[in-house]
């Protein structure tokens, strides 16, 4: 069983609980043991960066630190925010020294230290690196034949540039699709930002930026649009009528977490998935791909 | 017995005079290094001058002098000018010295008298070392008077034109059936709009029917062998299946060959061709070649139409014919290889590949060619549809941060012409979304100011994705360039029936191989490095190797036509002269002391070294040797003398570095 | 207070390659410090381990190696030969008791002056921060060093 620093995030403990149990679940059917970090706390999102940068890393490197008192080599986050947060604070605690004496002196206080020694990974990274697509298509029990999927990678994941190479046509994300059984749909917006927390700030330019990626979904017939990242999701999904209503369109395309599709193929059961909770309605579509089988 | 040294140290105007104290270099070298041989020290304004040679001419005919070291410029500017200078006062050239104290220390030193000290230390460097300098003579090599073109293109071309026109024989190959390169696939070239084939064409079938070109087409050079003056190249003749000797290219064959294949050289994908075929119509030679990796005889023992109905007597097609490795013996080689057209697909958001009415400028050029896939037609994918809104984009993979940092110099006005040619021939409303208006030459501005009044329409702004996907009703079944207008400062999305990506010029994509093969680098771009960027373009560090055309970098016809008159000129000169002095940095073996151990041997990459097993002794042919040294440093027991740069000269010069052998200061009187 | 240490160090260019660069570092007027002292070379396959020793032995307080990048040698692949000569030197010099970072192998192209200069300049401030060698009598000033500044009695064995 390997081991990893879980680092759920506050999102999945409120609105993308589902992400979460999901997560869990589908983690262990592919057996990764997830050790979620005791204590952790917010990593600030994208609002917290333009206040103070100097307290915004140190929030990330609290969790980092954690993480390395336990004893972790990686440190695996399921939102897309989350991970870029401590991929960055990581990366820079490695080559700044003066930022990483500044952190650790506030660390202190809390007695801990970082180092900067974790591997910080996204979820979907760990799914396709550490276990394989063939290990994953053995998984699957209940291949989602005929289900469209518009692969939503969402733009914090690709972008500043990490590790991957491709930040303009990645094809990770349909490769896991298709390895579940379902028909990843050609979704030339799957890079576009969905506006992140512009929505609260700026909500009709958010709304736009929405507007584009569902459209681009529903003119491919996409049955739902998977997503990585827990803002994404509500964007795409919680916003969807108040985007209906600013622009007179009338979407209704479900949006769901990649996992709750690969434990639907995993034929696990839905409500350990968190499925059932959305507001709008993946269901019945998840019905069909049971029973189309 | 001392030698007699006279130093001499250049102000070059403020250029070094600004930073060093000449002056006191000068003098001190004449006092301090005394006791080591130097009777006069001197400083003058600018020693390369006629008059400051004259100073170092005068002291050799007057003082004797037996060594001369000049503290100036780089060698690689002035080394000649001395050494010529002591050569015309009767002392071997090889007894001058030319050491740096400008591009090494004047100008990259702040503290003047650290770069005095500096510049004092480099002088004792000079002067110990050539005390151990030898008088050396350069050694003369003939010039085979033929000639070696590779690549028949239009720089080719006419490089091998010239050269045959002055009455010698030139051998040019080309890897492709038919010569013409790139140029042949264009429609009209600009400014002049003149049909590129036309133009092309008469300077093909010259080499075509020149007494003095062998031409080698479907061939390849695999092997260079030699030196300036008798280089022997293996060229591979790939087997083109047809007896050149019987064939006339009437072209039945390829009129009855009943398989299609898609051309992806010539016709850019867009056409396509038989399975025996020509390149073009006017294909110089006409023979053509049979293409056995679709060829149904090839595949499955089928078919033999060619052979069925060609007309001539013996029958031209040769299914048996194998390649043949040939020898071709020159003095000279002209390099002229061309370019590769940047892959559009490596930027994704432009969508090349993936949307089907997104093309390439090469493509372009043949949809607009006459005699090409459609006609002179302008038409989408669809091969029918003509297009009422293009939208051309600038620069694609130059200056670019993320593929190609340089600008390819051609695309600008080659996407004018498209603009022009494209709505003169289809009404249809064209966008060019450019960084900047690059039209420097004779009558380009001209040409982008006809444009303009013609009509086309102009965005400053890098497009930043081509999309199929409508956001409103206008924009359905469109391709949609998003853009920044930079000039107006608001985005921009502009629907399109067609979008023209004029890609960038790239090296070949076994540039740096072929540049091996020849002894030649590339620059850090992938070109091929020139002998000079400004005073030296088309020759190499090679002697012997010359470059024409887009192989040196990107440019357009006029300029590939003058460097390749450019490189045939040099070569008429070498053969002119009938043999060529070579520098004499060569290693040689004292045979005596040699044990055989051969452990020389192996490092000569220009097999120099030859073994002797009758006596069991290892011998450095000077003719081969480049001067390398490094069987010099490896011989154990250093039996091995590099003349030029000998140990007991560097042991020396490392010596005067060091400031080991300065004498006293002189006593106050 | 005690004036800085100004190290010299005794740099090997090739002829083609790196000093080209050495010189279009100059024609842009790029600057670095003054302590690196040049000596060309045709190829940096000519260089012999024992210009290495020679220049240390006379008071270099480091040594600069300089050649074309590997696949791009003038003389096709000479430099790889230099290379091997510059790994094995260096295991010998640590046997003798020498720091092997005071000699470095920089492989520069007559297109980048501007590395040039920086190599230089970050050579400079690595051997300064070394300290002198002090290996014989000289350290390139001219002036004689004394015995109690001298180096380690390995050294001055092999300097004898």
């Amino acid at each position: 069983m390997r081991l990893y620093a879980y680092y759920p995030g506050c999102s999945l403990e409120s609105l993308a609980q589902g992400y979460n149990l999901s997560t869990i679940e589908v983690a262990g059917a592919l057996g990764l043991e997830l050790n979620e970090i005791k204590d952790w706390n917010c990593c600030g999102a994208t609002a917290y960066f333009p206040v103070d940068e100097l307290l915004a890393h140190t929030l990330v490197a609290r969790n980092l630190a954690l993480a390395e008192k336990d004893g972790m080599s990686d440190f695996v986050a399921p939102c897309s925010a989350c991970y870029k947060n401590a991929y960055f604070t990581n990366k820079y605690l490695r080559q700044d020294h003066d930022l990483a004496e500044h952190i650790n002196y506030a660390l202190e206080a809390d007695h801990l230290h970082v180092d900067g020694s974790l591997q910080v990974r996204h979820l979907i990274e760990v799914f396709l690196q550490d276990v394989g697509l063939e290990a994953i298509r053995r998984q699957v029990s209940r291949p989602l034949k005929g289900l469209k999927v518009a692969p939503y990678y969402g733009c914090q994941l690709l972008r500043p540039r990490k590790d991957h190479e491709d930040t303009e046509d990645p094809r990770f994300f349909e490769d896991l699709l298709s390895a579940i059984g379902a028909e990843p749909v050609p979704y030339a917006s799957k890079t576009r930002c969905c506006g992140g927390s512009l929505i609260v700030t700026n909500r009709k330019a958010a709304l736009d930026m929405v507007r584009i990626l569902l459209e681009d979904a529903a003119a491919h017939h996409a049955d739902v649009i998977a997503t990585v990242c827990p803002m994404c999701n509500v964007n795409l999904e919680v916003y969807q009528s108040q985007v209906n209503r600013e622009f007179g369109t009338e979407f209704s395309v479900p949006v769901m977490y990649f996992t709750q599709l690969m434990g639907v193929a995993f034929g696990l059961r839905q409500d350990r998935l968190g499925i059932g909770k959305e507001m709008v309605s993946g269901t019945p579509l998840l019905a069909f791909a049971e029973a189309s089988k | 017995m001392t030698e007699k040294i006279g130093v001499y140290v250049c102000h070059c105007g403020t250029n070094i005079a600004g930073t060093v104290d000449v002056k006191g270099v000068a003098e001190w070298a004449a006092a301090r290094l005394k006791h080591r041989g130097v009777i006069v020290g001197r400083e003058y304004k600018f020693m390369c001058s006629s008059l400051g040679q004259e100073l170092i001419e005068k002291d050799i005919k007057e003082l004797g002098l037996t060594r001369v070291v000049v503290a100036a410029c780089s060698p690689h500017l002035h080394e000649k000018t001395f050494r010529t200078a002591c050569e015309r006062a009767g002392l071997n050239p090889y007894l001058c010295e030319l050491i740096s104290i400008r591009e090494q220390v004047s100008w990259v030193h702040t503290d003047k008298s650290a770069a005095t000290e500096k510049s004092k230390a480099v002088v004792a460097g000079g002067v110990e070392r050539v005390i151990y300098n030898e008088p050396l003579e350069p050694l003369m090599v003939p010039i085979h008077a033929d000639t070696l073109v590779v690549g028949g293109g239009i720089a080719g071309i006419q490089a091998a034109l010239e050269i045959a026109d002055a009455g010698y024989h030139v051998c040019l190959v080309e890897r492709e059936p038919s010569i013409g390169g790139h140029m042949a696939q264009f429609d009209k070239t600009f400014p002049t709009l003149d049909c590129s084939a036309c133009i092309l064409t008469p300077k093909m079938v010259q080499v075509g029917t020149h007494p003095n070109i062998t031409l080698m087409t479907w061939s390849e050079v695999e092997k260079v062998d030699g030196y300036v003056g008798s280089f022997t190249a293996t060229v591979r003749r790939k087997a083109r299946h047809v007896n050149t000797d019987s064939c006339t290219g009437c072209g039945i064959c390829w009129e009855k060959c009943p398989k299609k294949v898609v051309d992806t050289v010539f016709e850019v994908g867009l056409g396509n061709r038989k399975a025996i075929y020509t390149p073009f119509a006017q294909a110089v030679p006409r023979y053509p070649v049979i293409d056995v990796e679709n060829c149904t005889y090839f595949k499955n023992g089928k078919c033999k139409a060619c052979q069925l109905f060609c007309p001539t007597e013996p029958n031209s097609i040769d299914f048996d014919q194998t390649d043949e490795l040939v020898e071709v013996k020159a003095g000279n080689i002209i390099l002229a290889t061309g370019y590769d057209l940047f892959d559009a697909t490596r930027i994704a958001q432009y969508g090349y590949g993936r949307l089907s009415n997104v093309f390439t400028s090469l493509e372009i050029e043949r949809m607009c060619n006459a005699a090409g896939p459609t006609e002179g037609r302008v038409v989408l994918r669809d091969m029918k549809t003509a297009p009422t809104s293009v939208v051309i984009v600038h620069c694609v993979g130059s200056r670019d941060e993320n593929y190609n940092k340089y600008c390819s110099g051609i695309c600008c006005m080659q996407s004018l012409k498209f603009a022009h040619l494209i709505m003169e021939r289809t009404g249809a409303e064209v966008h060019n979304c450019y960084i900047d208006i690059r039209t420097p030459f004779k009558d380009y501005e001209e040409f982008y100011k006809r444009v303009l009044e013609e009509g086309g329409q102009f965005i400053r702004g890098k497009v930043a994705e081509i999309t199929d996907v409508a956001r409103s009703a206008d924009e359905e079944g469109k391709l949609i360039v998003q853009v920044e207008d930079t000039l107006i400062g608001k985005q921009r999305r502009i629907p399109a029936d067609m979008v023209i990506l004029s890609a960038g010029l790239e090296p070949r994509h076994d540039a740096k191989e072929v540049g091996k093969m020849f002894g030649i680098a590339c620059g850090a771009s992938g070109w091929y490095t020139e002998r000079h960027p400004k005073l030296d373009p088309v020759a190499t560090m090679t002697e012997g190797i010359m470059i024409a055309g887009c192989v040196q970098g990107p440019k357009d016809i006029p300029a590939s036509v003058a460097q390749g008159a450019a490189a045939a000129a040099r070569v008429l000169g070498k053969i002119q002269q009938g043999e060529m002095a070579l520098e004499p940095i060569k290693a040689s073996i004292n045979e005596d002391a040699c044990s055989g151990c051969r452990i020389c041997n192996g490092l000569c990459p220009f097999n120099a070294i030859l073994f002797h097993e009758d006596k069991m002794v290892s011998e450095i042919n000077a003719a081969l040797c480049q001067g390398c040294g490094t069987c010099v440093a490896a011989c154990p027991a250093g039996v091995i003398s590099g003349t030029g740069f000998s140990d007991a000269q560097i042991m020396a010069q490392i010596e005067g570095l060091m400031l080991l052998n300065v004498g006293p200061e002189p006593v106050a009187a | 207070m005690t004036e800085q240490f100004e190290p010299t160090i005794i740099g090997f260019t090739c002829n083609w390659c790196s000093y080209r660069a050495a010189d279009l570092a100059g024609t842009a007027r790029m600057k670095y410090p003054p302590n690196v002292r040049l000596i060309r070379l045709m190829c940096s396959g000519r260089l012999d381990p024992t210009f290495v020793i020679k220049a240390l032995a006379s008071g270099a307080d480091g040594v600069m190696i300089t050649g074309c990048h590997p696949g791009e040698c003038h003389y096709l692949e000479q430099n790889y030969k230099a290379l091997r000569r510059y790994h094995l030197l260096r295991r010998t010099l640590q046997g003798l008791g020498l720091e092997p970072e005071r000699i470095r192998l920089v492989w520069a192209s007559a297109a980048e002056g501007a590395r040039f200069a920086s190599e230089v300049s970050s050579f400079v401030e690595e051997i300064r921060a070394l300290g002198p060698l002090h290996w014989g009598s000289s350290n390139g000033t001219g002036q004689p060093v004394s015995a109690t500044q001298r180096g380690t009695p390995a050294l001055q064995e092999v300097a004898a």
